[in-house]
């Protein structure tokens, strides 16, 4: 993995873009002309002059801590799903839902052992969306990659596909589900970067928040594209990576000393 | 074999004539009057629902299939239509004053759905009561549609429909 292949702006397609964008404007300029005005009439709704994205310092991440984890089964329902009667655990921890789940990596070499919390990675170019038959798998403007439940057939392809285990699949009826996040038997979901919150104005995840309270502030959220913003300050002066930099899905979370 | 389509043929006939007769007569009889909303719900003590009655009967599912779009992708939550507004107010409470599934036998979403024979499987995924005050995860939400009224609904939880009520729900399809 050379270091140039982790940046932030990947610009790898943008050539085949412009070509294309080239050979459309020449043939169809009435066309484009038309798309770019309505588009700059819209004021209202998500916009992609924002990235979210999430930096996340493993050294500040404490080994027995689970706050973020609880923090997302309250804040999205995932603790509305109950454990099926008669369920075995391996069952169980196997098919429940789970949006962000705390890892613990040793290195084999040194023994150092290093604890984050992983969830969806927000990926720029997501398999999850690029497998799905559906349309159902999708990334908002803001890069929020979800699920819209009304057109998820189940297939499960997403699950298969995303290389951090970020998806989950509901396996049984639910009821009482919370207003903002509904839910129900046969559809695939994984973290949303709170998009209830974010969508309201609020400017962090209900993982940051928890992790902030806790006292150990190793979650960081924010707009990857301003450049005043907390988080792209830290990338300045952190030395962070994405995992699995080398399929170049060029990740909206990155972590430090991983 | 022979006398039975004959038979067959007569009741399809006697069917749509019989059908234009309810519609005539209704078309003579008095103006129209309020349709009845689910006793005890919020609607019931509202001026009117988000959009005219009438209006609603016929387009929710256009209005409410246009929001989740608007909602889903684009992420605007203080949308004119929203499920959840169709909960909050319409949703009825039992004896002891919780609420009912709004999906519920007889119910509101229920009652004209089974009616029609149209499935029903928003409430698969989404809430079927209003949300509890103070749940976590609704503290976001920004509902706040204030008026609402609603949908043809008897006192006695099944639906229905007075010959008055079946002349306007016939002339509105004509019409449009
Ligand atoms: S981490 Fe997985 S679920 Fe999230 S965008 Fe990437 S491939 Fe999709
Ligand atoms: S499970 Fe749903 S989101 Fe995933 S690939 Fe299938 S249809 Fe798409």
């Amino acid at each position: 993995m050379g270091k140039h292949d982790d940046q932030l702006d990947m610009k790898r397609r943008e050539f085949i873009g412009k070509t294309v964008l080239a050979a459309g404007a020449a043939t169809v300029a009435p066309g484009i002309l038309l798309t770019v005005a309505r588009a700059a009439n819209e004021t209202r709704g998500v916009t992609s002059a924002v990235r979210w994205g999430m930096l996340i310092d493993t050294n500040k991440c404490a080994d027995d801590c689970t706050a973020c984890v609880d923090a997302c089964n309250k804040e999205n329902g995932i603790d509305l799903v109950q454990r099926p009667e008669g369920a075995s655990d391996a069952d169980w921890n196997a098919q429940r839902p789970q949006w962000i789940r705390k890892v613990k990596l040793r290195d084999m070499a040194t023994q150092v052992v290093t604890t984050l919390p992983m969830m969806c990675q927000h990926c720029e170019y997501p398999p999850c969306v690029d497998v799905c038959p559906t349309g159902a798998s999708f990334k908002r403007a803001d890069g929020i990659v979800m699920v819209d439940r009304h057109i998820c057939i189940g297939c499960r392809y997403c699950m298969m596909a995303c290389p951090y285990k970020a998806r989950s699949f509901i396996h049984q009826n639910v009821e009482n589900q919370l207003v903002a996040v509904p839910r129900g038997k046969g559809c695939v979901e994984s973290c949303n970067f709170c998009v209830q919150r974010i969508d309201a104005g609020n400017t962090t995840t209900a993982c940051q928040e928890a992790c902030d309270k806790a006292g150990h502030k190793a979650i960081l959220f924010g707009d990857l594209k301003d450049p005043e913003s907390e988080i792209t300050r830290a990338f300045k002066t952190h030395n962070s990576r994405q995992i699995r930099a080398e399929l170049k899905l060029n990740t909206g979370v990155r972590y430090i000393d991983v | 074999m022979r006398s039975s389509t004959g038979i067959k043929r007569i009741i399809t006939g006697l069917i749509p004539g019989g059908l234009l007769a309810v519609l005539s007569m209704g078309v003579m009889s008095e103006p129209a009057t309020v349709g009845v909303v689910t006793p005890g719900s919020k609607a019931a003590s509202s001026e009117a629902c988000v959009a005219p009655t009438e209006e609603m009967r016929r387009n929710h599912m256009d209005y409410l299939k246009h929001d989740r779009i608007e909602v889903v992708y684009k992420g605007i939550r203080d949308t004119e239509f929203g499920l959840s507004s169709c909960v909050e107010c319409h949703a009825a409470k039992d004896d002891k004053g919780g609420y009912l599934p709004i999906n519920g036998k007889g119910q509101f979403c229920d009652s004209c759905h089974e009616y029609v024979a149209v499935s029903l499987p928003c409430f698969q995924c989404h809430r079927k009561t209003p949300a509890e005050q103070g749940a976590s995860g609704d503290s976001a939400m920004t509902g706040s549609n204030p008026h609402r009224l609603g949908l043809l609904q008897s006192g006695g939880g099944q639906l229905t429909l007075s010959a008055d009520e079946l002349r306007r729900l016939h002339v509105m399809t004509l019409e449009k």
